[in-house]
């Protein structure tokens, strides 16, 4: 049995649970020139699920999250998107403005470092309600008070709101980028090594919000990265890649107590006990 | 009384590949079944592969080959072969799952760690809440610590946020891997009346405990796990 059929096993029907995938991956490969970025990769996406994809530096987690995120056009495969209408699109088909628009409001993208998902010489304010007005909203005091409460919801004092990001420490850069991408209420968001570069404690706090936004939103996430006690606290499923493939995937904790590939055990055997 | 899980020929091997690939089997044909309304332990030495068949059966280890039926909304849904979304929605509704150790999430208190389970459920965070701290205080935890994130808390102390958390539901199934380990006497007892009273509401209750006393009290009925076992020949 091929990896790919295991990740694509049929879904048994749940009462609750939404029949149809959010996003379907399809075979997706991007090769650099000779070399490969990723290759051959599957795998469906529920509303609600997170999804963390795993593996060292190199091991194509970052390209395989531009592929399926549009920002990267992949060589080969398809990644499908079930729209708001209940419609499911290709989104490498689609018209780039409606791609665009796809990515500001129904998508959000965190990126490892702040300053690449935010306008660092405009206010904290203004980087909230900017995605705010991409969707339509043109009153200034509502945008303001929405972006205040955004803040709050990731504990942001309300009057840092007049000050530039660049002003911000390392934490509440992040925190700040969490309430830029969330206040159009998407339905999935890509997160490229969220806590990379922040001390544990800031972590801890971070990931703790992130974990109740998550579920109190009902968040679809697909979240790179290589710290798998980060996998462990924020996903239902795992995917692990080496060189660009996918070697092991599944339920999170199976996949981390059970590891069957070589390389998986490798990962899950380095892991250093506080 | 209505069989709730029925496991056959359940097999398990370790392959370490670190240890250039040497193979350890844990068990092989595990055949038993678990009734509504009655507790079951399993019994054997200490690295037997009791705690394995647990986590097998909640969807943690994977299994080699055989089947782990469950009746999961009135279907028979096998484990050993379901995909992670049934998995999780069968922790979900059906089996409940008394770890021996908390893993303590920073920043999140007792009180949200043992009413999480209601809470992914849909219920309100009051009524989960409440049903915590009832809990908590039938357990003797003291009442200063509720608010708190448990990972400073005693073995003893995390230990019941644990039971807490893993009584707190109604699932039809309940496996417990030692939940009376770092118990004191008191607390022992009152775990053993919470198993006697989810039996009557006739919830199938698995689990291990080394504690005589306890099992004594609790056990309908002992599974050999020796039987199981593969005489430790790896090939």
């Amino acid at each position: 049995m091929s990896l790919s059929q295991t990740i694509d096993a049929p879904v048994g029907k749940l009462a609750s649970a939404p029949s149809q995938p959010l996003l379907s991956v399809d075979n997706l490969t991007r090769v650099y020139g000779k070399r490969i970025g990723c290759a051959d990769v599957s795998f469906d996406l529920w509303p609600g699920e997170v999804l963390a994809i795993v593996g060292e530096s190199g091991s194509g987690k970052t390209t395989l999250l531009n592929c399926i995120s549009s920002r990267m056009t992949p060589t080969c495969g398809t990644v499908h998107y079930r729209m708001r209408d209940g419609e499911s699109a290709d989104i490498y088909k689609m018209a780039e403005a409606e791609r665009r628009y796809l990515m500001r409001t129904d998508w959000g993208f965190v990126h490892q470092n702040p300053i690449d998902g935010l306008r660092m010489t405009v206010s904290a304010g203004a980087n909230v309600g900017e995605r705010l007005m991409a969707v339509g909203n043109r009153h200034y005091g509502n945008i303001r008070n929405t972006a205040i409460e955004w803040l709050s919801r990731v504990e942001i004092d309300e009057d840092r709101v007049d000050d530039q990001p660049r002003t911000f420490s390392g934490g509440m850069r992040q925190r700040l980028q969490i309430a830029r991408n969330l206040v159009t209420e998407p339905r999935l968001v890509f997160m490229d090594e969220p806590t990379g570069g922040l001390d544990v404690s800031v972590q801890a706090r971070l990931l703790d919000l992130l974990r109740g936004l998550v579920s109190d939103l009902g968040l679809a996430v697909v979240v790179v990265t290589h710290d798998l006690a980060v996998a462990r606290l924020l996903s239902d499923r795992m995917i692990v890649m080496k060189e660009g493939r996918v070697i092991e995937a599944g339920l999170t904790d199976r996949v981390l107590d059970d590891p069957r590939a070589p390389y998986t055990q490798l990962l899950v055997s380095s892991i250093l006990q506080v | 009384m209505k069989t709730l899980l029925v496991a056959s020929d359940v097999k398990k091997t370790f392959v370490m590949h670190m240890r250039g690939g040497v193979e350890l089997p844990v068990v092989t044909n595990v055949s038993f079944s678990l009734k509504s309304g009655s507790c079951a332990v399993l019994g054997g030495p200490s690295g037997v592969g009791k705690s394995s068949i647990l986590k097998m059966l909640y969807g943690n280890y994977g299994c080699d080959s055989g089947q782990i039926l469950v009746q999961h909304h009135g279907k028979h849904i096998d484990v050993a072969s379901a995909d992670p979304r049934m998995v999780l929605a069968i922790r979900r509704d059906t089996i409940g799952y008394v770890s021996q150790f908390l893993r303590a999430v920073p920043r999140v208190s007792a009180l949200d760690v043992a009413a999480e389970p209601l809470l992914i459920r849909g219920i309100a965070q009051e009524i989960a809440h409440q049903r915590a701290r009832d809990l908590f205080a039938e357990l003797n935890l003291p009442e200063k610590l509720w608010s708190l994130p448990p990972a400073t808390f005693s073995g003893g102390e995390q230990q019941r946020v644990n039971i807490a958390r893993g009584f707190i539901t109604d699932h039809p199934i309940l496996l417990l891997d030692e939940p009376t380990a770092s118990l004191d006497a008191a607390n022992r007892e009152v775990v053993i009346d919470l198993i006697a009273r989810k039996k009557a509401d006739g919830a199938a209750l698995l689990g291990i405990f080394h504690d005589q006393d306890v099992r004594n009290a609790v056990a309908d009925h002992v599974i050999d796990v020796s039987a199981f076992a593969t005489g430790k020949t790896a090939a």
